[in-house]
């Protein structure tokens, strides 16, 4: 009891105390072509960028990418939006990755997670997790979960925080 | 110890309160998880009375970062664990907590940690929170990139075996080093048309030998317990424009244990893998051989704790709950097979492909146990012996596994779209732990369909259908039939009910696994709540696999993120 106790206790001290600006979390990732790369790396010339964390075998999370694949192009242009997408596959299913990206035609930056170290650092619990990071690497916004129609929300959010 | 979390739980809400006042910098972050169930006793799907009426999992993560420094606990508590989880779990504490510091060339982690030396044949340490794996490692890591395009990892340390004082434990001691060179980042001429990577690693495992007999014709013997096990892996990844190889080939030691009956044969894993793929469409082909590849850090331990290394399945990973029911799990003493994909979006504005274009996916894979031949005078498996002769790369007569996997996503219209899948499995329950059981064949059909009725609501039904003459025992119950629908408003709310009919059986009482839910999500954090019955069955993800006994009753989650 005293523990669960302790762990309120630390939970609403931590929410009570969370300060705005927490930064992205610097670990080692994959490029699609295996290099390892800093998440330290990730940027969008000064701008906000996207950060998704998804996994070939999530369904919403292939219903959210392929969502903003249709509009990403035009995303681009009116915003200058870049997306980043961190795959949590393993080594089940991470062979998976690159020839999904290139038969959906996704034109995201893909990274690979494959022992999960990003997903831990940032605190996601599950795919699919987006995050708005600005430009000098502040996490802006965090959504979990896809439902129809979500992304909407996700540029509209965008667009108000690169204001 | 305990004064050492308390000292980092403060640290972090100190700093945090500080940084917040704006004095100094540093932040938390974190996660958590709860899990809340209530079952109560149904005969018809053999749930059986819980004598205690709640059963709650739950995990919080705090990690404060303060520059190049980090530090994190985790708290779990399982009191008592839900379902399907290790009696072992029942308890609370913080078995996690460590301390990081990165800085450009070197980044050194005391305390907990996980990692994975090349896709994990020998060493990979990881958590699957919703199976209850953990085999954290609690010791030391050190990564070094000490010139462009070589990274260095060393570790040393022992795994976590549920709450136990693993540094008072005999378990053993792994020791680790893996170097990985990118010749594209370290020789600044070569061809940018050809990528290359090589990397190879080592792992050993200490342990004190115990004593351990064995009868063979009548006479009894002790067997020889080596007390150190090395493994090395070897690993190569070439690309070339759209063409991508890679593999892997480990070799283990001689490390009789439990799981290979305390045989001799040293271990060896193949893995290997090829794909070609330009805009739209995809080609790729995976091939694996295991031979006598668990690796553990204690000899005597069965089950899914304390694994140095990680074998998962080359199998289609199911998300439909019929497609999975019969799910395969990696046969680590011993398996060969393959899978293929093909994947192909149709062109927009084709007859086949509409507006939107239509992705297709084709699957197969095939699995089979070793071809294996005893060894002159002793039977299969013999302990104290090599147990078994094996020639590389012949498939061995019994199927493991196999499936024909066909899908396609279709858009119709800007609201609405729809997923086909069908599939042919043929099943060994060995891989449920049942062997010599009859093979089970299934036609599985999905057909899933989405609406979207403006920018705020939307609609998703589903139909699964599972088709098998197989009706033997509480695994294998003939045909089944689920129907769900699902509401999603503001993408907030979602309203959900299914029920999962298991009209085919004539063991028992065709049942109607019926489930309400109702669950909202705001920014990170996210409540469902759900009543209905669960059947037993095996929930397996990453192809590693835990048995989830029935139950009927109320199940709450609570996730978030901060």
């Amino acid at each position: 009891m005293k523990k669960i106790f302790s762990l309120i206790t630390m939970i609403a001290l931590s929410i009570a105390l969370y300060a705005q600006g927490a930064k992205i979390a610097n670990v080692n990732v994959k490029d699609i072509n295996g290099k390892t790369v800093s998440t330290s790396s990730f940027n969008n010339d000064g701008k906000p960028y996207l950060l998704c964390f998804w996994a070939t075998w999530c369904h919403p999370c292939l219903e959210e990418l392929s969502a903003m694949a249709e509009v990403y192009d035009e995303w681009q242009k009116e915003t200058g939006i870049k997306i980043y997408a961190i795959s949590l596959d393993d080594t089940r299913t991470k062979g998976k990755v690159k020839p999904l990206v290139n038969s959906m035609e996704w034109e995201y930056e893909i990274f690979i997670d494959e022992n999960a170290d990003f997903k831990r650092a940032m605190g996601v619990n599950n795919p699919p997790h987006t995050f708005i990071i600005g430009g000098d690497g502040t996490i802006l916004w965090q959504h979990t979960g896809y439902a129809e129609g979500d992304e909407e929300n996700t540029i509209k959010k965008y667009i108000e925080l690169s204001k | 110890m305990k004064r050492f979390f308390i000292f980092l739980i403060v640290c972090s809400c100190l700093s945090s309160f500080a940084n917040a006042q704006g004095i100094i910098g540093g932040k938390v972050t974190g996660n958590f998880q709860t899990d809340i169930q209530a079952s109560k006793e149904d005969s018809t799907i053999g749930a059986k009375k819980l004598d205690d009426k709640l059963r709650i999992n739950s995990f919080a993560n705090f990690i404060y970062t303060n520059g190049d420094f980090s530090a994190g606990v985790r708290f779990e508590g399982y009191l008592n664990p839900i379902l399907g989880f290790d009696s072992q779990y029942e308890g609370a504490g913080v078995p996690y907590r460590f301390a990081s510091y990165k800085k450009d060339f070197l980044e050194i982690t005391l305390g907990n940690f996980y990692e994975q030396f090349g896709s994990g044949l020998i060493f990979r340490s990881y958590e699957e929170r919703n199976l209850g794996i953990d085999n954290a490692m609690d010791g030391l890591r050190v990564s070094a990139k000490p010139i462009d395009g070589v990274v260095i990892k060393g570790v040393v340390g022992k795994q976590r075996y549920y709450w136990d004082d693993i540094w008072s434990t005999d378990n053993g001691l792994v020791r680790g080093l893996d170097a990985e060179i990118m010749l594209n980042d370290l020789i600044s001429s070569f061809p940018s048309d050809y990528r290359l990577n090589i990397g190879g690693s080592f792992v050993s495992v200490y342990e004190k030998a115990d004593n351990i007999f064995t009868t063979i014709n009548g006479t009894q013997y002790r067997l020889n317990i080596p007390e150190n096990i090395g493994a090395g892996a070897f690993r190569l990844n070439f690309s070339y424009k759209n063409f991508n190889l890679g593999a892997e080939y480990a070799q283990k030691g001689q490390d009789p244990n439990a799981v290979n009956n305390y045989i001799y044969r040293k271990g060896n894993a193949f893995f290997l893998t090829a794909d070609y793929s330009i805009k739209g469409f995809a080609l790729r082909f995976e091939g694996k051989r295991i031979d006598n590849m668990s690796f553990k850090s204690k000899r005597t331990s069965t089950g899914n704790m304390l694994n140095v290394n990680y074998l998962p399945a080359i199998t289609k990973q199911h998300s439909y709950s019929l497609m999975s029911m019969y799910s395969y799990a990696t046969q680590v003493n011993g398996e060969i097979g393959f899978q293929a994909d093909v994947m192909y979006k149709i062109p927009k504005n084709t007859t086949l492909g509409g507006k939107y274009g239509t992705d297709v996916k084709l699957n197969y894979s095939y699995i089979t146990a070793l071809d294996r031949e005893p060894i002159d005078n002793y039977i299969l498996d013999q302990t104290g012996t090599e147990g078994y002769k094996s020639s590389f790369f012949k498939f061995g007569d019994e199927i493991y596994f196999s499936e024909i996997n066909l899908e396609v996503n279709k858009k119709f219209s800007k609201d609405y779209k729809m997923n086909f899948m069908y599939s042919y499995q043929t099943f060994n329950p060995i891989a449920f732990g049942h062997a010599g059981n009859p093979m089970i064949y299934a036609n599985i059909f999905v057909v899933d369909g989405t609406y979207k009725f403006s920018s705020h609501q939307s609609l998703k039904g589903e139909i699964q259908w599972l088709l098998t003459k197989q009706d033997y025992d509480e695994f294998a119950k003939g045909d089944w039939l689920q129907l769900g629908a699902e509401y999603n408003l503001n993408g907030k709310w979602f309203f959900a009910l299914s029920d999962q009919w298991n009209y085919g059986t004539e063991q028992g009482d065709k049942v109607h696994y019926y489930n309400i839910s109702v669950g909202c999500t705001q920014n990170t954090t996210r409540v469902s709540l759900s009543y209905g019955k669960q059947r037993q069955g095996i929930l397996c993800i990453g192809g590693v696999c835990r048995e989830v006994p029935a139950s009927n009753g109320l199940f709450m989650t609570i996730t978030s993120s901060f």
